[in-house]
Order: C-alpha cells, then sequence, then structure tokens
C-alpha cells in the first residue's frame, strides 16, 4: 500500500469566536487513490471534529463539495491527491466570491436567488394533461439542450468568474446555463418571459466572455458557451424588434 | 424560540420531498407548506440515481406482468393492493416527469426510450443517459421553484416530532446556519427523509443517509416494518461504494470470477447467455439478491480476486464497444476512469456488492399514512410495501413520485377533514423539551469514547453480523454489539462548541439516529427464521410461509430491544411460488 504524508493547510473560520480567518495545517497519510475529501473526512473523524465542510454523495453528482484546492475551484470529491506534486502542500479553502459561513463552507443565498430568478422550468403553450401522453422529442431535439441540462449546482463556475467578482449582480454562468437549456428545450415556450431577465443589464450582457466558467466546469456544461448564443439570440431579437418589426412572431 | 406555522410539514427535499410539495401546491395553492431539508434540496441523494424509473410503457407490457414481476422479485412479501396501486400510477408519474421537462432519453421517433433491467421480463425502465436520479431531482427541484405557497428551509436538521394527545403537531429543527431551534406547527407532517445505508460500512448511500426520518418516527411510536431487508447492490466499487449502475448489465455487461468464468450458471440463473445478448432475467439481469448471494458463494470458494481493497469479481463491459459505451454509459466510464483507475472500454471493473437500498422503514398504508394521525412517510423512509423482502432496480425512483403525490393528497385531505386544532401550550412544552436536550449534548464531559469509534464499531458488526448471509450466532453477536454501543453513546462529548454549522454536533444527532435504525435491522433479522429475498440465513435456508409470510414490526423501547411483532402480508391475487430465474423456463 502506498501512503502518502500529505500537509494540508486549511481556511478556518468560526464567525463566532474569530474576527477572521486563520489556516490550520494538518498532516494526513493519504493512500494513492485518494481525494481531497477523503482527506477531510479524514482530518474530521481522527484529527479535529471541528473541522465544517458541506458533502454527501462522493461521487461528483451532488454539488455539495466545491472548494478553492491550490487557488482553483474544485470538487473535493473529484480532486485526487496523486495529481498535485509530491512533497508539496495542499491548501484548501472556501469557494470564492461568496461569504464564508464557517470554515469551508459558504453562504449560498445569492446563487439560489439566481436560479430561482431565470424561471427554470419548462412554460408550456398549453398545459399538457397526462392523458395526452408524453411529448415527442427526437434524440437531435433532445441533443440541443442536453448539454446544459448537466449542472450539478457547484458554483465552481462563479468562482472562476472575474465578472461576478466586479460584480455581484451579475446572473453568472450556472443560472444562465439553465436558461438556455429551457430556452432550447422543445417542450417549453417561456423563452419570452426569461427574456426579460436576460437581456436586462445584470443578464449575458455583463459577460466579458473570459470563459473561465466552462474551464473549470466539472460537468462539461460550457456555460460560456450558452451566454455566448444567448447574446447572439438576443441581437437577433433587437435586430428584429427595432429594424424589422413587421417580422416579429 | 421561533415558531413558524403551516398547514403541512414536509421533512426531507429529496425526489419524494419535492414531489410531495408539487403535489399540495397543485392541489390548493392556500395550503401553507414547509419544506425542510439538512441539505439543499438538490444534493439529495436521489441524485445518485442512474439506472432508470420503472412504468409500463411498451404495447408488449401490461399492468400485470409488472405486477408479477414486481412481486415475485419481493419474494411474496408485497402488499399486492400497494403494488396494484402503484404499478397503475407509475406511469402516469413518469409521463408527468416528461411534461416537467426531464430529460428522458428517446427513440429516433421521438418517444421516450426503455431500457431492460434485472428482474424485470420487459424493458420498462425509462432513463435520461445513466443519470436518471440526478435529472429526476433537479427537473422537480427546478419546477417547485414556480411555486409560492412551498416554503424553504434549507438546511435545517429535524431532532423531534412534536406529539400531542396522540397527534402530530408539528415538529422540531435546528438551522444549521444559526445553531437555533424552530419550531415548526403543522397538524400534518410528511417524512421523506430517505434511507440508512449509512449503518454500513461498504455502501452506495452518500453521508446524508442515516436513517433519520425513520428514528424519529419510531421513536414516537410508530412501529418500523420489514427493517431486515437490506439490499446489496451486486456491483459497487470496492473502495468507495461507488455504484456502476445495473445499466452495465442491461446494455450486455458480464460478471466473470478470477478465472474469467460466467459464474452466475453456476448459482441456478443460467444457462450462460452468448456475450452481447441480454436475456431477461437470466445470468446477469437476475435479481440484485441472488446476484449478491453468488459472489459470496464464490467468496467462499476462493473464486474471487483479492485486492487491496478486499475480495472483488470483475464487471466486463469490453466487449459493448466504444460507441455503446459512449452512448449508453457515459457516466459510468467517468466513475470507473476516476475512482479506479480503469478504462472499462479496454479492461474489466473489480467490483463487489455493496449495501445499496433499505426495503424496510417506516410502516405506512397505502394511503401512505401511518398509524400515528398526522404522521404520513413517503419515499425509502416508508415501507408500504411495494418492495417485500427485495426491491426491484427502478421501481424506487417511481415509488418516490407515486407515493410522494399520495402522501400529499393524504395529508391535504387529514387537514381539510379533520383540521385538528393545534394544542398550543403542550407544543411550546415539547418544543422547550427538545431545545434543552439539544443543548444538553453541548455540556457533556469528555471522557473516553469517541464518535468515530463508536460509528465504526457500529458500521463493523453489521457487515459482519447482519451482511448478505447471517445465522443465529453472528446475529446474537451484532444484537448484543449495538446495545452496548447504544449504552456508550451518552459518553461521546462534542469538541465543537460553535453554534454555526457545527456538523460535529449534526453528526452526533445522525449517529444517534443510527444506532436506534441498526438495531431494529438486527433484531428484526435474529427474529425472522426463514431465508427470503434480501434476508438470507444460514441456519435456515428455506422460506418459510407458513410462519413468517408477515411483515415485522418493530416497536421502539427506549433503551431496551425492539419488540417484534409481524402483520400479515395482504395477497389479491398472486399466492407465493417459486422465484424463478433460470433462462430455461422464460
Ligand atoms: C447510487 C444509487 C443509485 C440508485 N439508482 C436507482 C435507480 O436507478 N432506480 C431506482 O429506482 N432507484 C435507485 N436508487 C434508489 C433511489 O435513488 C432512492 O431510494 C431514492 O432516491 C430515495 O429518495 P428519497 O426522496 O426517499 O430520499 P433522498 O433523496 O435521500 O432525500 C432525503 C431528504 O431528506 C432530508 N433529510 C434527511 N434527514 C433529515 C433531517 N434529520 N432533517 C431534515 N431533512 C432531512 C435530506 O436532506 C434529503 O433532502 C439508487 C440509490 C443509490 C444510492
Ligand atoms: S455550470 Fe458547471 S461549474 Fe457551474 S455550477 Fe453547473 S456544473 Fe458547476
Ligand atoms: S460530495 Fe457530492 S459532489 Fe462532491
Amino acid at each position: 500500500m502506498s501512503q502518502r504524508q500529505i500537509t494540508f493547510e486549511i481556511l478556518r473560520y468560526d464567525p463566532e469566536t474569530e474576527s477572521e480567518p486563520r489556516f490550520q495545517a494538518y498532516c494526513v497519510p493519504c493512500e494513492e487513490e485518494w481525494v481531497v475529501l477523503d482527506a477531510l473526512n479524514y482530518i474530521k473523524d481522527n484529527l479535529d471534529g471541528t473541522l465544517s465542510y458541506r458533502w454527501s454523495c462522493h461521487m461528483a453528482v451532488c454539488g455539495s463539495c466545491g472548494m478553492m484546492i491550490n487557488g482553483e475551484p474544485m470538487l473535493s470529491c473529484k480532486a485526487f491527491v496523486r495529481d498535485f506534486p509530491n512533497g508539496g502542500s495542499i491548501r484548501v479553502e472556501p469557494l470564492t466570491h461568496f461569504p464564508i459561513e464557517r470554515d469551508l463552507v459558504v453562504v449560498m443565498d445569492d446563487f439560489m436567488d439566481k436560479l430561482q430568478a431565470v424561471k427554470p422550468y419548462v412554460i408550456p403553450k398549453k398545459k399538457r394533461t397526462v392523458e395526452d401522453g408524453t411529448y415527442k422529442q427526437t434524440p437531435k431535439q433532445l441533443h440541443q439542450y442536453q448539454q446544459y441540462s448537466m449542472c450539478i449546482n457547484c458554483m465552481l463556475c462563479y468562482a472562476a468568474c472575474p465578472q461576478y467578482a466586479l460584480a455581484p449582480d451579475f446572473i453568472g454562468p450556472a443560472a444562465l446555463a439553465l436558461t438556455h437549456r429551457y430556452n432550447l428545450d422543445s417542450r417549453d415556450h417561456g423563452r419570452p418571459q426569461r427574456q426579460e431577465v436576460v437581456a436586462a443589464h445584470e443578464g449575458v450582457w455583463e459577460c466579458s466572455f473570459v470563459g473561465a466558467c466552462s474551464e473549470v466546469c466539472p460537468k462539461d456544461v460550457d456555460p460560456a458557451g450558452a451566454i455566448q448564443q444567448m447574446k447572439i439570440a438576443s441581437t437577433v431579437d433587437w435586430y428584429l424588434e427595432h429594424l424589422m418589426p413587421w417580422r416579429r412572431k | 424560540m421561533e415558531t413558524i406555522e403551516s398547514d403541512v410539514v414536509i421533512v426531507g427535499a429529496g425526489g419524494a420531498g419535492l414531489r410531495a410539495a408539487i403535489a399540495l401546491a397543485e392541489a390548493d395553492p392556500g395550503l401553507r407548506v414547509s419544506l425542510l431539508s439538512k441539505v439543499y434540496p438538490m444534493r439529495s441523494h436521489t441524485c445518485a440515481a442512474e439506472g432508470g424509473a420503472a412504468g409500463v410503457a411498451g404495447a408488449d407490457d401490461s399492468m400485470d406482468l409488472h405486477f408479477n414481476d414486481t412481486v415475485g422479485g419481493g419474494d411474496w412479501l408485497c402488499d399486492q393492493d400497494a403494488v396494484d396501486f402503484f404499478i397503475n400510477e407509475a406511469p402516469k408519474e413518469l409521463t408527468r416527469l416528461d411534461h416537467w421537462g426531464c430529460p428522458w432519453s428517446r427513440d429516433k421517433d421521438g418517444r421516450v426510450s426503455v431500457r431492460p433491467f434485472g428482474g424485470m421480463k420487459i424493458k420498462r425502465t425509462w432513463y435520461a443517459a445513466d443519470k436518471t436520479g440526478f435529472h429526476l431531482l433537479h427537473t422537480l427541484f427546478q419546477t417547485s421553484l414556480q411555486f409560492e405557497s412551498i416554503r424553504r428551509f434549507d438546511e435545517v436538521f429535524t431532532t423531534d416530532l412534536l406529539v400531542v394527545d396522540g397527534k402530530v403537531q408539528g415538529c422540531c429543527a435546528v438551522e444549521m446556519r444559526s445553531g437555533e431551534m424552530k419550531q415548526f406547527l403543522a397538524p400534518a407532517v410528511i417524512l421523506c427523509t430517505g434511507g440508512g445505508g449509512r449503518i454500513f460500512p461498504f455502501t452506495t448511500n452518500g453521508a446524508i443517509k442515516t436513517g433519520d426520518g425513520m428514528a424519529l418516527a419510531y421513536r414516537a411510536g410508530v412501529p418500523l416494518k420489514d427493517m431486515e431487508f437490506v439490499q446489496y447492490h451486486p456491483t459497487g466499487l470496492p473502495a468507495t461504494g461507488i455504484l456502476l449502475t445495473e445499466g452495465c448489465r442491461g446494455e450486455g455487461g458480464v460478471l466473470r470470477n478470477k478465472d474469467g468464468y460466467r459464474y452466475l450458471q453456476d448459482y441456478g440463473m443460467g444457462p450462460e447467455t452468448p456475450l452481447g445478448e441480454t436475456v431477461l432475467k437470466t445470468m446477469e439481469l437476475g435479481p440484485r439478491d441472488r446476484l449478491s448471494q453468488a459472489f459470496w458463494h464464490e467468496q467462499q470458494k476462493g473464486n474471487t480476486v483479492p485486492t487491496k481493497w478486499g475480495d472483488c469479481v470483475l464487471l466486463d463491459m469490453t466487449h459493448l464497444g466504444e460507441k455503446k459505451i459512449h452512448e449508453r454509459l457515459p457516466f459510468v466510464q467517468e466513475l470507473a476512469h476516476a475512482y479506479a483507475s480503469v478504462d472499462i472500454v479496454k479492461e474489466a471493473v473489480p467490483i463487489r456488492p455493496v449495501v445499496h437500498y433499505m426495503m424496510g422503514g417506516i410502516h405506512t398504508d397505502i394511503n401512505a399514512a401511518t398509524p400515528l394521525p398526522g404522521l404520513f412517510a413517503a419515499g425509502e423512509c416508508a415501507c408500504v410495501s411495494i418492495n417485500g423482502a427485495n426491491r426491484l432496480g427502478s421501481n424506487s425512483l417511481t415509488e418516490l413520485l407515486v407515493f410522494g403525490k399520495r402522501a400529499a393528497e393524504s395529508a391535504a385531505e387529514y387537514v381539510r377533514s379533520a383540521a385538528p386544532k393545534t394544542d398550543r401550550a403542550a407544543a411550546d412544552q415539547q418544543a422547550s423539551a427538545a431545545e434543552a436536550r439539544v443543548r444538553a449534548l453541548f455540556e457533556r464531559t469528555e471522557g473516553a469514547e469517541t464518535m468515530t469509534a463508536i460509528r465504526n464499531a457500529m458500521t463493523h458488526t453489521m457487515e459482519t453480523g447482519a451482511g448478505i448471509y447471517r445465522d443465529e450466532a453472528m446475529l446474537t453477536d451484532t444484537v448484543n454489539t449495538l446495545a452496548d454501543l447504544r449504552s456508550r453513546r451518552s459518553g461521546i462529548a462534542l469538541r465543537d462548541k460553535s453554534k454555526v454549522f457545527n456538523t460535529e454536533f449534526t453528526q452526533l444527532l445522525e449517529l444517534d439516529n443510527m444506532l436506534d435504525v441498526a438495531q431494529a435491522v438486527a433484531v428484526s433479522a435474529l427474529a425472522r427464521k426463514e431465508s427470503r429475498g434480501s434476508h438470507q440465513r444460514l441456519d435456515y435456508v428455506e422460506r418459510n410461509d407458513d410462519t413468517y409470510l408477515k411483515h415485522s414490526m418493530a416497536h421502539y423501547q427506549g433503551e431496551d430491544a425492539p419488540r417484534i411483532d409481524y402483520l400479515d402480508v395482504v395477497i389479491t391475487k398472486s399466492r407465493p411460488g417459486v422465484r424463478d430465474y433460470s433462462g430455461a423456463k422464460s
């Protein structure tokens, strides 16, 4: 069994007793197959029960465990210790751009509000009943939006986004990708309603297209691509409305 | 203490809880719904389900066939009236999911595709690639966001039910952000808290699956039903317990022992099917309990592959080819690559059986009502029972929907008709007592006991004594160990005194719940002197319908072990028969 002693420098902060965050170091005997989350669990179970962080699935699907690991936003259950340089320590901090609630736990209120704001649900043309049966949707139509439906709400893209850092009102990558997901779904007719949110100042136009969101996304959602496509769509809308009003549906 | 009044409180915002919330909002927007969850809804473990959700779809299928597969698969311990109801509602619920935007995988003509699944004779499992639970959960969560009557309380940990004069009056919960206890008053409570696989060491269940709701109901006097029935999934990754979906075998993956031999043919599931061809209910598509038991026998014979993480067998998908794997099993490919360093296109993956699902749970009737007035339950925490002694894969995602909705309808009706007045003073008093009890946990003085040691001892004794195979001696040992651990748990002190997001504190509450639930499992298993479905006794190898065609009911007895009694199974049309999974006959 190959074990490696690795030092983890972990941000600690308890708002009840501390005025600002500090770092605490823990030396952990790591197995070859371990991810950073395994090391955190080792610390919690064996070294220091007071460490707080979120996790559940340990399989990169619940989206709980996003953290800054050596400065990069990552899922700690998918960050293998073997991928970090030998001999160095690993620094673990809460996701940046969010207020810290405690230790590695961030306040998620803003993100949750933004998800809700984009109306992420099917808005049908006409209400369908069970007797009407399922919609027909070809594999091609499914493919149109499928990628954008893979978001696990891990918020890594918000931690990577320079624009969200500057303008916290910006709706941000994941919520915009989700908007796009419903806009592209053949069962949905809610784009005009969502368009108000998207075309507003805090919507797509805020994005400076750095593309950092798509780079860090663990699920290949490509929010940057979604935002780009929506900008084009919004531009087309504008032209239709202002230059060729008779063409508007 | 802050008090929040509503008409219905739902504890748990996974698939079952969200479905219940939507059903309440749709039925009557005037009903005030409080939806409590110890994690943000989309973190609920429903997201981990991969394979799919069962419901009759094709012209070649029928309600009777789904019924027979479910009842036979459950080794006749299912209540047949409940199964009937379930089967009939299933396609409707899956259709609703389609209307709400679930990205179901599709056939070329645009219709929803169905795939084969273990123990199902006909293809009837609807799926969204290999992330069905994930899509189901997110579809429900996102759909729920449009209803103003649903008020969410995220990261709120429920600690107690409030019961006054034999009626539920709400619950108490600690808001994790502030550490403050809150009182949720309502005449009806629906528990949707999921399973408790974390009482075992190797499990596909996430950290949050600690049986909380089961323990809440149990301590409030509601019996836990059929707790001895714990399903192992035959194909988990050994180090982490991560599941490789049954879809692997549905698509044609095969199981081999250390000699490359497809050993299932030696355990009544043959004859061997040609590579890449699947025959439903045969060989690799046999039911989960049989497959896990075959592993145990191979291990006894020394036919397994030793790995650093214990004995394994091999799941081989190499003959499926890169294209099919990429199209149908992308998540499996990703998981095996990340967590086992195996490229499934080129090599077989070492796997072993891991604890997956609890058939047992809070005793409910066909209306999702428990015997305690005002208390309802749905999803994995409940036992209706449609799963009997062994759940068929892909029945439970559908169960969340069907019985989540049913619980909502029953609760709404209860609130409207009985409209029982809340006895405010008595409820307040209980809430204060609950708060005092929680506060006292922080005052314990540090002694020799640690949370980690007690938790490890619990999972270890469950695996060794109440695992795939059981007998009197092993179970007695486990029952004694659990009694000892339960008496020692009050010696665990909290080092973390903070009120803010104190996970040491919530882990302690979870450990308490797990110990109670584990004891119900072990004591029920010791009492059932027969083998049925997932409950296999080495000392009583036959099924015994004369004595045990009955649900076990574990009643909470405080610090003592539970009292077990029995309830008749509802049989409407299918008399117990032989579970036959050989390909010879079908
Ligand atoms: C890896 C895996 C794969 C699976 N694949 C399939 C499949 O393909 N097909 C199938 O049919 N089934 C499958 N299952 C089974 C199925 O997914 C589960 O049975 C089901 O999702 C459980 O849903 P639930 O709503 O009952 O609970 P969960 O989704 O577990 O949700 C429980 C909820 O209760 C809340 N909660 C718990 N305790 C408390 C508390 N004390 N206070 C407040 N809130 C609390 C949690 O926060 C959470 O919101 C799979 C299971 C696993 C683990
Ligand atoms: S888009 Fe990607 S990075 Fe952003 S929240 Fe979704 S899954 Fe995470
Ligand atoms: S623990 Fe679920 S995504 Fe990491």
